[in-house]
């Protein structure tokens, strides 16, 4: 019998549970739980240092998670069985500063994993290039450098990328932080179209006007601990705790 | 008195820096030392050039015992003048049973040192690549190697261009201290020919010939640079 078949089916596609992670003596996570549902749009808010990004990277095992249990898809990600490799390709990551490959085209930025880690043939993955081009709106960037880009156009290749390999769930920290106002908005259209075609993402950001709009669920988070979650419009318009309600009124000032 | 007594300033200059006779006497003699400075010096740079990025691309792996040998070599071979190296392995190793022709005695030194300065150089460029790089990579599922040899390396071989350069240029013109152990190559024989002549021509040829032999070398890393250039201006 499998590590895997072992997990009994859940009704989350990510189901985190105590996760607990420190740098030193530094507690970054005290025990976090994340149930993330298929289909679901979640946003983590919280201060710069609550946790978010070790979180995010928690759940991809960038950050190897001291304790906690992390299961995607019913798959036990911290098994050692598990082929790492493998699970990240169902698990799309993007990028605060994008992070694409500079000496790299934006076609072959999306096509390097699909070539060396899906096998696919050049041809085959040039057409999946496109068609993720398109889907962002970028049809006619493939030959072009990210240095000749846009902020907001690099973050909506940043998102092209992790997507072209089909993954489960697309985890995002900060994506719109490191951009100018004015190009906020082409990459949240495109995160908003993502999440009307049903794709699973988790999303650190302080978009609040966003989040009203589009998250299914908002998770707090502070000191390493989740302090409160549940509707957009509970967080935001009626939250119970005072710690909520203190950062809540400090990001809107 | 002799020659020079008799001329202007400008000819004295010209009769001893510029002198035809003397060019023609020496001229081919030098121009078989520009020979053996390409031959070695191509040598040398690739097998530097070869061993310091393998080195480094080791280093990356972050195996601690190995790491610590790569670390000792590269700090010996960038401290030890070239020449002890050179007159270690030409003139002790035949103690130990050892006996190298002076030109791979000159090829392996001078690479060496090469290697060392040429590791150092592509590690501070694959400490340089920034980290999201590799957090992106893997977050693909590229592996540990696939991302070092697709992302990070190409990254720090444009960083490692330019000082890279500059090294295998002064490491290549050490190749006149072949002139120890006998390899004779341009600067050596122009020193003779000067010795042999009174006069200071065949140094002029010298000079000559080392510019020709690293303008092209110039050329092809600003070449190599423009290539690199991923949509900057």
């Amino acid at each position: 019998m499998s590590s895997t078949a072992a997990t009994p089916a859940s009704r989350y596609l990510l189901e985190a549970r105590g996760v607990r992670k420190s740098f030193g003596p530094t507690e970054v996570l005290k025990g976090v739980d994340l149930l993330v549902e298929p289909g679901k749009l979640v946003f983590l808010i919280g201060p710069s240092g609550s946790g978010k990004s070790t979180l995010l990277r928690c759940c991809n095992r960038l950050e190897e998670p001291d304790s906690g249990s992390i299961i995607m898809d019913d798959v036990d990600l911290l098994s050692p069985r598990t082929d790492i490799n493998a699970a990240r390709r169902q698990i799309g990551m993007v990028f605060q500063s994008f992070n694409l490959y500079p000496h790299l085209t934006v076609q072959k930025n999306i096509t390097l994993a699909l070539r060396k880690v899906a096998g696919m043939s050049t041809a085959d993955a040039n057409a999946r290039a496109a068609e993720m081009l398109a889907l962002v709106g970028l049809p006619d960037k493939a030959a072009s450098y990210p240095a000749q880009l846009s902020g907001g156009q690099q973050q909506r290749i940043g998102i092209a990328r992790s997507l072209a390999l089909d993954p489960k769930i697309i985890l995002m920290d900060e994506p719109t932080s490191a951009l100018d106002p004015e190009l906020v908005g082409s990459v949240l259209a495109v995160v908003k179209d993502l999440r009307d075609r049903g794709i699973t993402m988790v999303i650190a950001s302080h978009e609040m006007n966003f989040a009203r709009e589009a998250a299914d669920k908002v998770v707090f988070l502070d000191g390493g601990l989740v302090i409160e979650q549940g509707s957009a419009e509970d967080i935001f318009l009626r939250p119970q705790e005072d710690r909520t309600r203190r950062f809540l009124a400090q990001i809107r000032h | 008195m002799t020659a020079t007594d008799a001329m202007s300033n400008w000819d004295r200059f010209v009769f001893t820096f510029f002198n035809a006779d003397i060019a023609m006497k020496y001229g081919w003699e030098i121009l078989q030392g520009a020979s053996v400075t390409i031959l070695a010096g191509l040598a040398v740079v690739m097998t530097g050039i070869v061993v310091g990025f393998g080195l480094a691309a080791l280093r990356a792996i972050g195996w601690k015992s190995l790491n610590f040998l790569i670390i000792v070599f590269v700090d010996i071979f960038r401290s030890l003048p070239p020449l002890a190296i050179i007159l270690v392995l030409f003139f002790g190793f035949p103690a130990i049973g050892i006996v190298l022709p002076s030109l791979i005695v000159l090829w392996l030194s001078l690479g060496a040192v090469l290697a060392a300065f040429a590791e150092e150089i592509f590690w501070a460029g694959i400490t340089s690549v920034p980290k999201g790089q590799w957090l992106a990579a893997r977050s693909t599922g590229l592996t540990f190697a696939q991302t070092l040899r697709y992302v990070i390396l190409p990254q720090a071989v444009r960083l490692g261009i330019p000082p890279l350069t500059n090294r295998a240029i002064s490491i290549t013109k050490n190749l006149a201290l072949g002139s120890a152990i006998g390899v004779n190559e341009i600067l050596g024989r122009a020193n003779s020919a000067l010795s042999m002549s009174a006069n200071a021509t065949p140094l002029t040829m010298g000079a000559l010939l080392y510019v020709l032999v690293f303008i092209p070398l110039v050329i092809a890393s600003r070449m190599l640079e423009r290539n690199y250039r991923w949509g900057e201006h």
